[in-house]
């Protein structure tokens, strides 16, 4: 009998939860994973290249786009076989980028250089480089296609570039080593994560100022432990997320009143999450344990680790 | 129609030149002195490491660089001034030369003459930025207010190699002291760092050069190492690296050597990978075609302090940067995976060890369990509680 309810709900589940794949770039294993978000099992891992770390899904879910940055290029993968199917002129060690609403432009950081290369992916072309701050890391694109924001980490800055004239327009000064960016879903927002000062900026996008800054502190933690990397906002701009890098949580925030509801304890350094495509669970990757975090987002728990392989980096999820 | 557009296109041209030229003149500059003083080459024992002269020079110019490229979003200049004394010449009369040029120094210069400048009544309203002396002296009873120590001092690099020590149960030691003043100062340095974290030197010997043909390293080192009573690790003291070299694999007993050779504790090292410092590696030896030293490391972010300072304040006032960099807002991005700052008691920039061999970074210290009520990396050197300095006083 038991066994019998055991079994519906499971069932019950498995209708209600939508099924999707993780793929999480492995920095020191040149190597990607394959997890089955649902189940929280890993797939597989195969080799993708040399020190894989930024990783993007095309907007209409057929292609990977993986920057692997010892390469020096971003690899283009076919998402149902994860065949290689070209690669694009991303410049010197590529490690972050983004991608234009319409899914036509991508905006990567070089680092080394401290520019802003942006490529049409169609044609695997350079269109233009933009010069930026010192160290270019985090790079967002709003919604409304008005604005491409680059962070530089040395320089301090957001650069806030027209993606019209790919010329830098207007800068906000930020706190220490900015290493995340992400807009909100209304594209009024801006969220920037600073690991140096262990705080979160939030930037209105019309007067480019900082409206509300929240520094991130757990009682049991030290301080100099608390260094925020990624930030994702839902869709609806309900709760936002701040990956803490070695403090090993997830800071969970209401995006309503800007304030701190709950952390969770994740893995060890964790630095990148992504959002299950029904955003019904978030992915964490843990670069000192070596595995991904999977949090339930109704109860706001983390329900499974998983490990994946060395230095787990970028994460995207697909349905 | 061709020539209507050339001569649009010139007078475009020109004023797009009249803008930058009224830019820049709008520009506030922020003028940084970098003192060095030549050094004579000293003895080495093998050719392997090229000597340098004015060490940090490199390093204070690629900060400049990168000050400028978030001068040009803050409308900030920042130009850097170098003074470079030969050998014999007096750095005195050449900071007083320069004190109209800038109230802010970065110098590299001997832990006497430091001592001699900062007291200089011309210094009284500059900061000095010392990018290379490890004195402890000179961050307690010689310390002056008007210094900033970039560079881990030889108490928080002894503390740092003891905290691994412990970690790794070396509690037995063997304290090797070569013949330099420095030397015995780092020595010193090591039996504090024993006596704070519990262990015992168990022997303690001083190498003396002798100038004998018969005696080599191969014989010289085990006799030196064998009449002493068992431990667990040797330490060496050997700034100069003169000897120090010579003891591993050459001891009576298999043993390690950590210390000044061996297993070291640096402020930067070009084995050191983490949190971003592989771009700065790489940016560095582009720029300057070698590994970046120590020095460079502290006079980068010498003049990378002073660049946050200027950005943050709009200020190209000492007054206003001094406070800027001595208040909880400073946070200085190293490389290090930690927010660096200065220490406001004796003006020593807080920062993690890193403790290297060769090929390989061992470990970075403050290690995990090493408690601090405020900061891990205040479990590194002297801690307010035992400063010995009080300016002012």
């Amino acid at each position: 009998m038991l066994k019998h309810v055991a079994g519906i709900l499971g069932l019950l589940l498995a209708v209600n939860a939508v099924a999707d794949t993780v793929y999480v770039t492995l920095e020191k294993d040149n190597a990607l994973a394959v997890v089955d978000g649902e189940a929280g099992t890993l797939i597989k891992t195969m080799t993708v290249g040399q020190r894989p770390r930024g990783i993007l899904l095309s907007k209409d879910g057929s292609q990977l786009y993986v920057a692997t940055s010892d390469d020096d290029t971003i690899k283009i993968l076919d998402a149902e076989t994860l065949t290689e199917i070209g690669q694009l002129p991303s410049g010197e060690d590529p490690e972050t980028f983004a991608q234009s609403p319409d899914g036509t432009l991508l905006y990567v950081s070089n680092e080394d250089d401290n520019q802003v290369t942006v490529i049409d992916i169609k044609q695997r072309k350079v269109v233009a480089r933009i010069p930026v701050g010192v160290e270019p890391e985090a790079v967002a694109v709003s919604p409304d296609n008005k604005w491409v924001a680059s962070a530089s980490e040395t320089t301090n800055m957001v650069h806030w570039i027209d993606p019209e004239s790919h010329q830098v327009v207007a800068n906000t000064l930020v706190d220490p080593r900015p290493r995340g960016a992400s807009f909100s879903a209304d594209g009024k927002q801006l969220w920037v994560t600073s690991e140096m000062a262990g705080s979160l900026m939030i930037i209105d996008v019309v007067s480019k100022k900082i409206i509300k800054k929240l520094t991130l502190s757990i009682p049991t933690v030290s301080e100099d432990k608390i260094e925020p990397v990624g930030v994702v906002i839902d869709a609806a701009q309900q709760w936002a997320y701040v990956a803490m890098g070695p403090a090993n949580r997830v800071a969970v925030i209401n995006a309503q009143t800007l304030e701190v509801e709950k952390f969770l304890l994740v893995g060890q350094r964790v630095w990148h999450l992504a959002f299950s495509p029904d955003q019904k669970r978030l992915y964490t990757t843990n670069g000192v344990s070596n595995d991904i975090s999977i949090i339930d987002l109704d109860t706001h728990k983390v329900i499974k680790s998983v490990a994946v392989g060395r230095y787990p980096w970028g994460v995207v999820s697909r349905p | 129609m061709n020539q209507l557009f050339k001569y649009f296109f010139i007078i475009g041209l020109l004023w797009v030149e009249i803008q930058y030229s009224v830019v820049a003149d709008e520009k506030q500059k922020i003028s940084i002195v970098f003192l060095s003083q030549e050094k004579q080459v000293p003895a080495a024992l093998s050719n392997l490491d090229a000597f340098i002269q004015h060490k940090g020079f490199k390093g204070a110019e690629m900060a400049i660089a990168d000050n400028n490229t978030t001068g040009q979003f803050t409308g900030q200049y920042f130009e850097l001034k170098p003074v470079i004394v030969p050998l014999g010449e007096s750095v005195l009369a050449a900071f007083k030369r320069h004190a109209v040029d800038s109230d802010l120094f970065v110098v590299n210069v001997s832990d006497n003459q430091l001592l001699k400048l900062a007291d200089l009544d011309e210094a009284k309203n500059k900061l000095i930025f010392d990018a290379v002396s490890r004195a402890d002296e000179l961050r307690n009873e010689f310390c002056r207010n008007n210094v900033l120590h970039l560079l881990p001092s030889r108490a928080m690099r002894a503390d740092a190699l003891a905290q691994y020590m412990l970690k790794k149960r070396w509690r037995k030691w063997f304290l090797v002291v070569g013949p330099t003043e420095d030397d015995k100062r780092f020595a010193q340095a090591l039996r504090r760092a024993a006596e704070r974290f519990g262990m015992d030197i168990v022997a303690e010997k001083q190498w003396l050069h002798t100038y004998d043909a018969r005696r080599t390293a191969q014989s010289d080192v085990p006799v030196f190492t064998q009449d002493v009573p068992d431990y667990d690790v040797l330490v060496v003291a050997d700034e100069q690296g003169l000897f120090g070299e010579y003891l591993s694999y050459r001891t009576w007993l298999p043993r390690l050597v950590i210390g000044t050779q061996g297993l070291i504790a640096t402020a930067w090292h070009r084995t050191h990978e983490q949190w971003g410092a592989v771009q700065m590696q790489n940016r560095f030896k582009d720029y300057a075609g070698r590994w970046m030293e120590e020095e460079d490391y502290g006079a980068y972010l010498a003049v990378r302090a002073i660049g946050e300072a200027a950005t943050r304040t709009q200020s190209n006032k000492v007054g206003a940067i001094k406070a800027y960099l001595l208040s909880d807002e400073f946070a200085l991005q190293g490389y290090k995976g930690r927010p660096l700052s200065f220490r406001r008691w004796d003006g020593q920039l807080r920062q993690p060890v890193l403790l290297a061999a060769a090929r390989s970074l061992v470990a970075v210290a403050p290690l995990e369990g090493f408690l601090h009520p405020k900061t891990e990396l205040d479990s590194l050197g002297y801690d307010q509680p035992e400063t010995l300095c009080h300016p002012g006083e």
